[in-house]
């Protein structure tokens, strides 16, 4: 059985918040570059820099990024078309956070550092997550979290965006049999 | 020898086709009628007995290329496929241009006994096209078919004082027609796949204009001349008109050439490579109606056998060949079905006077010396192996239609259901 | 897809996904660090039985670019004229530990031979005049940069078709690619026939110059000039070369494509090569983007069993 664990109210408002914390932890947005990582982290980078364009007054720069090239996993999964890598400013000296829709085993993260330094050498690179559902495998922790979500390794979690899926949302389902 | 008699077949004799048996004795058909009783039976129901096939056109690789096939070999795969006579390409190492090539073969296949093996002698010395060959000798060795298979004679000139040599004597100039010049770097037929392929392609044209051209020399000489291995339309149409015209002419197809067209080539694969080669769908469908309406006299097998590495090659880099004597019979009555007479007419009669195997050939009849072929047409079977040295062959896998139920040489069974028989032979 | 053999019988879809990903990787080649861990560990054998330099240059650049390590092999180093087998060749090369084949051969269909006797992709980089289908690929991703599409694009396709393994990859290609192919050639380079090719045929280039959007023109094999299927080289350009006379004619966003190696001032006027409407070296840089995203698609992800 499907389980909604955020609604479209809760999205937006978790992301508002992460808007607050990046800005807060880097004390304002100079330099600040937001990369989302295809899929869904793609307009979660554009909504974040929108966030904090308002808040800010100021054009926050965000970009596209395609892991598929860097996994660690290509024998084992399905061909999927490879998606577009477009960052409209130099990474280098900039501070890069990386979007993401979910962090599961962290594996994802690992291939997006990989893409990221081929594209050049950022001041310093962080990490934010709509949803942290814990499972890592690697020594890697988010820095913006939109919501922890415990769950079990054979649960499957979904997150719906309005651009891509027509509304947002996030629901746990319990997947194939443990 | 023990008796033996064939029950409950159509029997193709000179009166037609008879439900009846054929007993044999001593090498000879003593007895058609009903009810015949003998030490040995061979149940015929549903199948038709007549005279044993006659190959115009085999190559049995001996001398010189032993690997792939022997005279000991191909005459096992000729009687599994109904054969009771078999004439040898001279294309061998060395070429049969003299008289004690030609005796060698008949040696061989003596001794082996399964299938009369009659050597077809060289034209030119070496099959070099340039001289003509130890004709005399040859003759007197028994020969009655000459030719360079596996080359045309080329040279105009040279056809002609083969013809006019042989004229007189009566013997047969058998003609690998493919014009060297038109034909050369090409490997497949000129159309619409070898265009696509881009790869170099014989036109149907290089063996009409030979065949354009030695219908006259043999209408100058008086020659009788056959066409070998016959592949386009315009072949069929001149050997009609020369028929017509009362020239002494004759043509044979292969089974292959009957079963494919060029379609088979656009994927490169080496099995459908020959010479000359698979022609499209027109062009089949003319030689089905050519052997049909008896423009063409024979099927010929042109078994041509090749080692796995002759074939596991590049379509350019492969040879030119497919075996096929155990199952011409049945490629035949799969693509292109007779009636009876016109099957046996095809695979017997009609190839026995060209080759000059007095023997074969012979409708079924009291006194005749027994060689049959008994050929079930409903039976449906799938090849799957070989008894040939080579197995170059498009066939196995194919769902073909008739088979050879026995075959009887000299009056024993050289071949049981496709098999050779394990049996041994005196003479 | 298993193997990449010709462009035959690929599908729009599959075509598609190529260049798509060869967009992907087009953007790839523009990087600071031009190179990406796809297929790391992975071994890519060059087999080039016909002497070759710029398609294996390009095969070569896509595999580094991808990680994966190369085994080029050349007739020269070859134990070819040692009496080998190509089978043996390419399954002794297999048993050295390779994951894929590039294969040149002068033979047609010899790639779809060696993808018989060995258990990996292979790709065709050219056999005699049948397919080259990586250059069909790289021909169809620079026009489709230029004008966005192939769909209702005229494209002539001028010079040597018959002796063209170039042509015949690119008729299809573009016209799976909905393209309207016209092959433009005296009769004697001209396919013998013409059944079964998705294309227009026409002997007169000035006739249909000015509805083309491409011209793609085919290198004048010099050598053939004596083999007597046209009566001399300067015959062939004032007929069929694309002159700055005949350049001016074009429409204005025509563009001109060449699969090189050129020869200036018989197919192609200088003028013409080095104008910004010749997109040359675009489709030079846009191989070794194809020639990645077939090897990604071969050897990047699961196959189709």
């Amino acid at each position: 059985m499907t389980r909604q664990v955020m609604d479209p109210g809760d999205v937006d408002r978790a992301l508002t918040r992460m808007a607050h914390e990046i800005l807060e932890r880097n004390r304002g947005a100079a330099d600040l570059l937001l990369v989302g990582i295809h899929t869904r982290g793609v307009p979660l980078a554009e909504r974040l820099a929108t966030t904090i364009e308002r808040i800010e007054g100021k054009w926050i720069p965000w970009g596209s990024l395609d892991i598929g090239l860097y996994r660690d996993d290509l024998d084992a999964r399905p061909k999927t078309e490879l998606g577009k890598t477009e960052v409209p400013e130099p990474v280098d000296g900039a501070t890069v956070v990386l979007v993401d829709d979910v962090l599961y085993t962290g594996r994802t993260i690992r291939a997006a550092l990989d893409a990221l330094a081929d594209l050049g050498r950022p001041e310093r690179v962080q990490l934010a997550v709509l949803v942290d559902r814990g499972h890592r495998e690697l020594p890697i922790r988010p820095d913006y979290v939109g919501k922890n979500l415990p769950t079990a390794h054979h649960e499957r979690v979904t997150v719906h965006v309005a651009e891509i899926d027509g509304a947002d949302g996030v629901a746990i389902e319990p997947g194939g049999t443990p | 020898m023990s008796d033996l008699v064939l029950t409950g077949g159509s029997v193709l004799t000179e009166d037609g086709v008879v439900e009846s048996d054929v007993l044999i004795s001593d090498g000879t058909i003593v007895e058609i009628g009903i009810n015949l009783a003998a030490d040995t039976i061979i149940e015929c129901d549903g199948a038709w007995v007549g005279p044993g096939f006659v190959d115009l056109h085999t190559h049995l690789r001996e001398p010189g290329e032993e690997w792939k096939e022997d005279i000991s070999s191909g005459s096992a795969a000729a009687a599994a496929g109904g054969y009771t006579a078999i004439v040898a390409m001279p294309n061998t190492d060395p070429a049969v241009d003299a008289g004690h090539l030609a005796m060698f073969i008949v040696d061989r296949g003596r001794s082996t006994g399964l299938v009369d093996v009659r050597p077809a002698g060289a034209v030119s010395m070496g099959r070099h096209g340039e001289q003509l060959a130890h004709l005399d000798e040859l003759w007197e060795a028994g020969v009655r078919v000459f030719t360079d298979d596996g080359d045309a004679v080329a040279d105009a000139g040279l056809m002609r004082q083969a013809m006019d040599y042989l004229a007189t004597r009566g013997g047969v100039i058998a003609q690998h027609a493919v014009d060297p010049g038109l034909a050369a770097a090409g490997q497949i037929h000129e159309g619409a796949v070898s265009s696509l392929l881009g790869m170099s392609a014989i036109p149907a044209e290089a063996e009409e204009i030979i065949i354009a051209r030695d219908l006259r020399l043999a209408e100058l000489t008086g020659a009788r001349y056959h066409v070998q291995h016959l592949s386009t339309a315009g072949g069929v149409e001149m050997i009609a008109a020369a028929k017509t015209r009362g020239l002494e002419v004759t043509a044979e197809v292969t089974p292959h050439h009957l079963a494919f067209d060029d379609s088979m080539v656009a994927t490169t694969d080496p099995a459908y490579k020959v010479m000359p080669p698979l022609r499209s769908i027109e062009h089949m469908d003319a030689l089905r109606a050519g052997l049909r309406d008896g423009t063409i006299d024979a099927v010929a097998t042109d078994h041509a056998p090749h080692a796995a590495h002759d074939k596991d090659v590049p379509f350019e880099h492969a040879a030119n060949g497919i075996t096929g004597l155990e199952w011409a019979a049945a490629v035949v009555n799969t693509v292109a079905p007779l009636d009876p007479v016109s099957f046996y007419t095809r695979m017997a009669v009609a190839p026995a006077a060209i080759a000059g195997t007095p023997d074969h050939g012979r409708w079924v009849a009291v006194g005749n010396p027994a060689h049959l072929a008994v050929f079930d047409p409903a039976h449906e079977w799938v090849p799957e192996r070989t008894v040939s040295r080579s197995s170059n062959t498009p066939y196995f896998g194919m769902a073909l239609q008739g088979r050879v139920v026995a075959t009887v040489y000299r009056g024993a069974i050289t071949a049981r259901d496709g098999s050779p028989a394990a049996v041994a032979l005196t003479s | 897809m298993n193997h990449f053999l010709s462009t035959e019988d690929t599908t729009r879809e599959e075509l598609t996904e190529l260049l798509d990903d060869a967009d992907s990787f087009v953007e790839v080649l523009d990087r600071p660090i031009p190179k990406v861990p796809a297929l790391r560990g992975k071994t890519v054998a060059t087999m080039f039985f016909e002497p070759s330099t710029r398609t294996k240059l390009s095969f070569e650049k896509a595999a580094k670019a991808l990680s994966a390590d190369i085994m080029s092999f050349s007739p020269s180093t070859s134990s070819l004229s040692k009496g080998e087998s190509l089978k043996d060749t390419v399954l002794t090369v297999q048993a050295m530990g390779t994951d894929a084949m590039v294969v040149r051969h002068k033979a047609t269909g010899a790639p779809w031979r060696v993808a018989e006797w060995v258990d990996q992709p292979v790709l065709n980089a050219g056999d005699g005049a049948h397919q080259h289908p990586t250059q069909a690929l790289l021909d169809a991703l620079t026009i489709r940069q230029r004008f966005g599409t192939l769909d209702g694009l005229r494209i002539g396709i001028v010079g040597d078709i018959r002796h063209s393994r170039v042509a015949r990859s690119d008729v299809f290609a573009f016209n799976t690619l909905g393209a309207e192919v016209t092959m433009v050639a005296p009769k004697t380079l001209l396919p013998t026939q013409t059944d079964g090719w998705p294309a227009k045929a026409s002997e007169d280039l000035d006739e249909v110059l000015t509805e083309l959007d491409v011209v793609y023109l085919l290198r004048v094999q010099a050598e053939r000039g004596g083999a007597s299927v046209f009566p001399s080289l300067s015959e062939y350009t004032t007929r069929y070369g694309m002159t700055v006379q005949r350049f001016s004619r074009l429409k204005p966003d025509t563009v001109v494509l060449h699969p090189g190696p050129m020869n200036r001032g018989v197919e192609i006027a200088a003028e013409v090569a080095d104008d910004d409407r010749s997109l040359i070296l675009e489709q030079v840089a846009n191989g070794v983007a194809v020639r990645m995203a077939v090897l990604f698609r071969l050897l990047g992800g699961e196959h189709d069993e």
